[in-house]
């Protein structure tokens, strides 16, 4: 069992317009993207963010920048009442304890 | 026209450039320059209250650069999204900026303004005949929403400016618009494959933010060719990679591979990057698939209220210990304090605890010192005052159990401690629209300076 953390180029969160958050694995190797991105799926997003599975919107492979983009629904829409990030940028962190 | 090169100076008007960068980009001839004023990604607020998140000062310092080259080389300069929201007090305070180079330059120019402001009726009636949808996790749009906005805006895509280059502006000051409409627009009139335009916009936008390393406060310069586009950085610092292009594609998006604007879809599921020499990326395959229905995608705001927020931090380990069951009864105490006081939002937020990541946060155990920011948000600053100043000194002397520290509770940092912060706004629009005449809902109005 290795971490994603230690092998991924790029981990990072950002808003996909106000109502969604999405998250970007970057990969240096061929081989390790191939081997992290099967074991990236929406049951583990929920369980690591815990949040309901069906709030895990789309989980994408982009071959050109080797690359897994998660897309969860945002917690709320951004900058409304209780809000904590409005950009969306520091919501990365938990998945530094992804496995694969 | 074998080629058409558009120079993008900043990602964001007002972020800022390096002059040596622009003039590289100048020494190319371009036939446009272009830039993107506005995001949402600040919040609600700029859209609500009709300001501009950039500074003016900034925006005047990059203006003027860029109005003086585009005059000088009689060539358009295109500014998407002007005053970072777009609607017309954004576009207001964006062309007296330009009035007053203009008039500080001693120079004219026909200044097209195009205003994306969506009048209610005509949403209210879209929503009846079922042409409106949600734009992704939002509920359906209903006529509350709709009236309840302050400012209302639909992202315009590249045909109004198109318009309005057909009529000769030397300047396009744009309201709301598809960030990549502004670098697209005159390729697509000349005839130049809408899909690599637009893609070339996409990146564009960002300007430097897709180079190695990335800057939002650099320029980007871009080749349009009749089946690929290249990418080249202005500044000996940068390169653009195919990783940092391909990666861009990534950003601020749900899916890289499809990826919907006004009037069709963008598709990059063959799209190719390749290097070439000199830090340049060479992009093919992209394709626009125009959709039977044009769409726009609509953008609104409402006030919610007004905020007063403390600052304040906690080192005592007692308290720390225990923090939110002391925040629970502090809540309780102020409630019981205001029961007739009307709805307030009462919010107390932990830095050192969850304070970033509110209910995601998978680790929510307390640091040796916290930072917590009291929050109220009410129908007036009044009751916002009110409510975060007795919230403030309940929390101050609360005695909770075990107690040593019996002079006060809390760290302040500040004098006053307490922050009256205006007005505040939510996203209440985020809703596709189906439009039959791309241009008709877009005014367009000139502003001559002789």
């Amino acid at each position: 069992m290795r971490y994603v953390r230690d092998v991924a180029a790029v981990i990072r969160s950002k808003n996909a317009g106000p109502f969604e958050l999405t998250f970007d694995l970057m990969f240096t190797d061929k081989q390790v993207f191939d081997e992290v991105r099967r074991s990236i799926t929406p049951e583990r997003i929920a369980e690591l963010y815990r949040i309901p599975v069906e709030h895990v919107l789309k989980i994408v492979h982009f071959e050109p920048a080797l690359a897994v983009k998660i897309t969860i629904v945002r917690p709320r829409p951004s900058g409304s009442l209780g809000e904590t990030d409005v950009y969306g940028a520091q919501q990365h962190a938990p998945l530094f304890e992804l496995t694969f | 026209m074998e080629e058409i090169r558009v120079l993008s100076p900043t990602a964001i008007l007002g972020y800022g450039f390096p002059v040596s960068s622009f003039e590289e980009g100048l020494r190319r001839e371009p036939h446009v320059i272009a830039v993107d004023g506005g995001s949402t990604d600040p919040g609600p607020y700029y859209l609500g209250s009709g300001k501009s998140f950039t500074q003016r000062q900034a925006v005047k310092r990059d203006l003027r650069l860029l109005i003086n080259a585009a005059l000088d080389r009689r060539i358009p300069l295109i500014i998407g999204t002007g005053g970072g929201s777009g609607a017309r007090p954004h576009v207001e305070w964006n062309w007296e900026i330009i009035r007053e180079i203009l008039a500080e330059e001693g120079r004219s120019a026909r200044t097209a303004v195009i205003f994306s402001d969506i009048p209610k009726e005509l949403v209210l009636e879209a929503i009846k005949q079922g042409r409106t949808a949600p734009c992704g996790p939002v509920p359906e749009l209903t006529p509350e929403a709709v009236d309840s906005a302050v400012h209302l805006v639909a992202q315009m895509g590249a045909e109004p400016m198109i318009t309005a280059l057909e009529q000769g502006a030397d300047i396009i000051l744009a309201g709301r618009a598809y960030d990549p409409a502004a670098f697209a627009a005159l390729p697509i009139m000349r005839g130049f494959d809408a899909g690599l335009a637009l893609h070339m916009g996409k990146i564009l936008e960002c300007a430097a933010i897709a180079a190695s390393p990335g800057s939002g406060s650099d320029c980007l310069f871009g080749r349009l060719g009749k089946d690929s586009f290249i990418l080249e950085p202005l500044n000996p610092a940068r390169k653009c990679t195919a990783l940092s292009v391909a990666a861009h594609t990534l950003y601020e998006k749900s899916d890289p591979y499809i990826l919907p604007g006004p009037g069709g879809t963008l598709d990059l599921s063959a799209a190719e990057f390749s290097e070439l020499p000199a830090g340049c990326v060479e992009v093919r395959g992209t394709r626009f698939i125009r959709s039977p229905q044009y769409t726009v995608k609509l953008e609104g705001a409402r006030a919610v209220g007004y905020r007063t927020v403390c600052i304040a931090g906690v080192r005592d380990p007692i308290m720390i210990g225990q923090i939110d069951a002391v925040l629970q009864a502090v809540r309780e105490r102020v409630e019981d304090n205001f029961e007739n006081i009307g709805d307030y939002f009462l919010h107390f937020r932990c830095y050192g605890k969850n304070g970033v990541m509110g209910e995601l946060e998978p680790a929510p155990s307390p640091a040796h010192e916290l930072g917590i920011v009291i929050e109220c948000v009410a129908p007036s600053q009044d009751v916002a005052d009110t409510i975060c100043g007795i919230a403030r000194s309940t929390l101050l002397h609360y005695g909770y159990p075990g107690r040593k520290s019996t002079a006060g509770n809390l760290a302040f940092p500040y004098s006053p401690s307490d922050f009256s912060v205006g007005q505040v706004f939510e996203f209440c629009v985020h809703h596709i629209m189906e439009l039959d005449d791309p241009t008709g809902i877009f005014p367009l109005e000139w502003r001559v300076i002789e």
